[in-house]
């Protein structure tokens, strides 16, 4: 019962809103540019190049190959030499280093005796960074014993390695972390600006007054809403294409997978998202309201996701709420397909709670518009 | 005003286009609009008068279907404002007290939207927003962005969009507020080109001076309506007082003596006499020859005269004033 003369009018004037407020149009390109930046630079989980001193008090060459060996892992950075163990804790209560390399001065006479002691002191107030020391640190002393007792077994006739652990990274083997966040990044720029966006163009429109007159119209809640929402899945696509180029090209993450079911399901979560910005702006009575909802929407979104945690680190509760949010659907499908080629088919249990949430939501919004005053 | 573009109306064989019974609108404890009855009759351009927040806004709202009633009976065209709201919003235009055009769109983007959203079909929409153009004067500023118009050209364009689709009964609600004489005049020669073409119109104003232009008019006060007729009818059937123009010198002096006088009710100043409102029971006349040359004041004449609609209006609604003040007293 959709009149397209009607649904055609709201159209129109609302990308002619859009193309013409700075502010949206900020909003628009703004916010991905932004999280693309912060995201997919700054965001990085595995730790490297950890500001490291030294305090040799053997003054040996064992000392210094062990140093060597940990810098050449790139994990470690040496910043600077201490001279005694009370100057290296020092310099991490000064925030100069991260980690402290400590050898007793009998150090070298050890090594040959096999009980030598090396001292890993870690700044542990940055779990992300403690455990990426302790393992890179504990990975170079085991190296080192492999090579000295395989050189010894050899020598003397015997098998070095018995077991040989072979491990093979899929799909990210350098283990990049922006090749698992930026591709995410879609599922959340889309959450923050499709909602907020929509949620703030209808709450305007009351606040001006100009609804007052388009309710007097014969104009359906449905060629209202829908109307309105048009424009925006333009928006939206036009989103998900400036972070996939961004993504190809600047950090040259590999995508695979087909961009049709790509953009098949990109609609399916958009819709949802305009939903959610619907139904905010029949609770909202002001632009800052419906700004301070559509934010607080989007915290349990970035946070609750599996955008930055796994999910299945998350307990049991917490899983449960995320498994209310479509982003955390939208998440697995993106990934999946991006970074996997995986297709939509294979990941049904996860398309469709999303088509399910789109019509639902957006219908809630319609149903609770009112063209009645109250 | 014969739409072609909306289905056919419902025949009311009262010839009304709006008939109220009793319709009363409540806000908590706050009765906005109480007990509200009178008729519109077909093609009548049609009055609320009354001071700010006595009611005129909501009472508009409920007739256009958008407010609903907490009581009474109502129909616009023929449809019940309780239960047919929908069905009066598509032979209605409205314009809303904050001329509810958008900004940002141009004049003749505002005037396609509302024909777009109006309905108004494909084939004849150009010809129809040319006309509108032509009606409001504003030819020549078709392509101007709305926000850089200036207030009269704003509510012209308002006016057009809210005729757009020839709708059979208007609703403007305080249309000319804060607009200049001039434009004042022309938005209402607009009004009476579409009348004459048989549409009705309801419209509400704070403005006294424009009481008369209105073929029939609805006094309202705090809710309530004090009044209801032709411009003349209310003027010599609805004051209930003597008006008494007063020609003498220092007026402003003679103003301030007369207001401690037992039986003045209301003194104004229009031009350079004053008009002084007495009560009927006492004999003004003599009382303010006596007070005025008391005072040293020369008394040129003491006439009888007209009321004028907004002395009417004052008197009227000063009387519902005293009156809610003796409510409140017993209560």
């Amino acid at each position: 019962m959709i009149n397209w003369t009607r649904l055609w009018a709201v159209v129109s004037k609302e990308f002619i809103h859009i193309r013409r407020d700075r502010l949206t149009l900020a909003i628009i390109l703004g916010i991905p540019m932004i999280q693309l930046t912060l995201f997919g630079y700054a965001v990085n989980t595995n730790v490297d190049h950890i500001p490291t001193v030294v305090c040799d008090l053997s003054n040996s060459r064992e000392a210094r190959l062990f140093v060597e060996h940990m810098v050449s892992t790139s994990y470690f950075d040496l910043v600077g030499y201490a001279g005694s163990f009370e100057e290296a804790r020092d310099a991490i209560d000064k925030e100069r280093a991260k980690v402290a390399v400590l050898f007793k001065s009998d150090y070298s006479r050890n090594v040959k005796r096999g009980a030598s002691e090396v001292g890993v002191v870690v700044d542990a107030s940055d779990p992300l960074l403690a455990s990426s020391a302790l393992s890179a640190s504990a990975q170079v002393g085991l190296d080192m014993n492999i090579e000295v007792v395989g050189e010894q077994i050899a020598a003397a006739g015997g098998v070095a390695a018995p077991y040989d652990v072979r491990v093979r990274a899929l799909y990210n083997p350098n283990l990049r972390s922006a090749n698992y966040i930026v591709p995410g990044l879609i599922g959340v720029i889309l959450t923050m600006t499709m909602v907020l966006v929509t949620a703030v163009a209808i709450v305007r429109e009351r606040e001006t007054g100009a609804l007052e007159a388009l309710i007097t119209t014969p104009v359906s809640k449905t060629e209202l809403m829908v109307g309105k929402i048009i424009p925006y899945i333009a928006v939206g696509y036009i989103q998900m294409i400036l972070v996939l180029v961004i993504a190809w090209r600047v950090f040259a993450i590999p995508l695979h997978g087909s961009f049709v079911e790509m953009f098949a399901i990109g609609f399916v979560f958009i819709v949802a998202s305009l939903g959610v910005g619907m139904v905010i702006s029949t609770i909202a009575k002001t632009q800052i309201q419906a700004m301070q909802m559509s934010f607080f929407f989007f915290l349990p979104n970035i946070l609750l996701s599996g955008f930055m945690f796994p999910v299945s680190a998350m307990p049991w509760i917490i899983q449960k709420l995320s498994h209310i949010l479509p982003l955390t659907y939208f998440l697995v499908i993106l990934r999946g397909i991006l970074l996997k080629g995986t297709s939509l088919i294979d990941l049904l249990e996860f398309v469709w709670p999303l088509v399910l949430f789109a019509p639902v939501i957006v219908t809630i919004g319609i149903l609770r518009f009112s063209k009645k005053l109250s | 005003m014969k739409s072609d573009d909306t289905q056919a109306l419902p025949q009311t064989e009262s010839g009304y286009a709006i008939e109220v019974q009793d319709l009363s609108k409540r806000f908590g404890a706050l009765k906005a609009v109480d007990g509200l009855s009178f008729d519109v009759k077909r093609g009548e351009v049609f009055g609320i008068l009354g001071p700010n927040g006595s009611g005129k806004t909501t009472t508009i709202r409920m007739l256009c279907g958008i407010l609903q009633p907490s009581s009474g009976y109502g129909r616009a065209l023929g449809f019940d404002v309780l239960r047919e709201g929908e069905k009066i919003k598509e032979h209605i235009g409205y314009m809303s007290q904050q001329f509810t055009l958008y900004d940002d769109l141009t004049v003749i983007e505002n005037l396609r939207f509302y024909a777009g959203v109006q309905a108004v079909p494909r084939a004849i929409r150009k010809e129809r927003v040319a006309r509108m153009l032509q009606l409001a004067g504003l030819e020549n500023r078709r392509e101007q962005m709305t926000a850089h118009l200036s207030g009269g050209w704003k509510q012209r364009l308002a006016l057009s969009c809210a005729l757009v689709h020839e709708p059979e009964m208007i609703f403007l609600d305080e249309p000319t507020a804060g607009v200049d004489p001039v434009s004042r005049r022309k938005f209402w020669d607009m009004i009476y080109q579409i009348s004459d073409t048989g549409a009705t119109f309801l419209v509400t104003t704070h403005y006294m001076d424009e009481a008369e232009q209105f073929h029939r008019l609805l006094f309202m006060s705090r809710g309530k309506q004090i009044a209801e007729g032709t411009p003349e009818y209310i003027k010599h059937e609805c004051f209930h007082h003597n008006l008494w123009q007063v020609e003498c010198n220092k007026l402003a002096q003679a103003a301030h003596i007369l207001q401690d006088i037992d039986g003045v009710l209301d003194i104004s100043l229009p031009g350079n006499v004053l008009h002084v409102t007495t009560n009927t029971s006492v004999r003004a006349e003599q009382l303010i020859e006596n007070a005025l040359q008391a005072a040293g004041i020369t008394v040129r004449s003491i006439v009888r005269t007209q009321p004028s609609l907004e002395d009417v209006f004052v008197s009227l609604t000063s009387d519902d004033m005293e009156n809610s003040r003796e409510e409140s007293d017993s209560d």
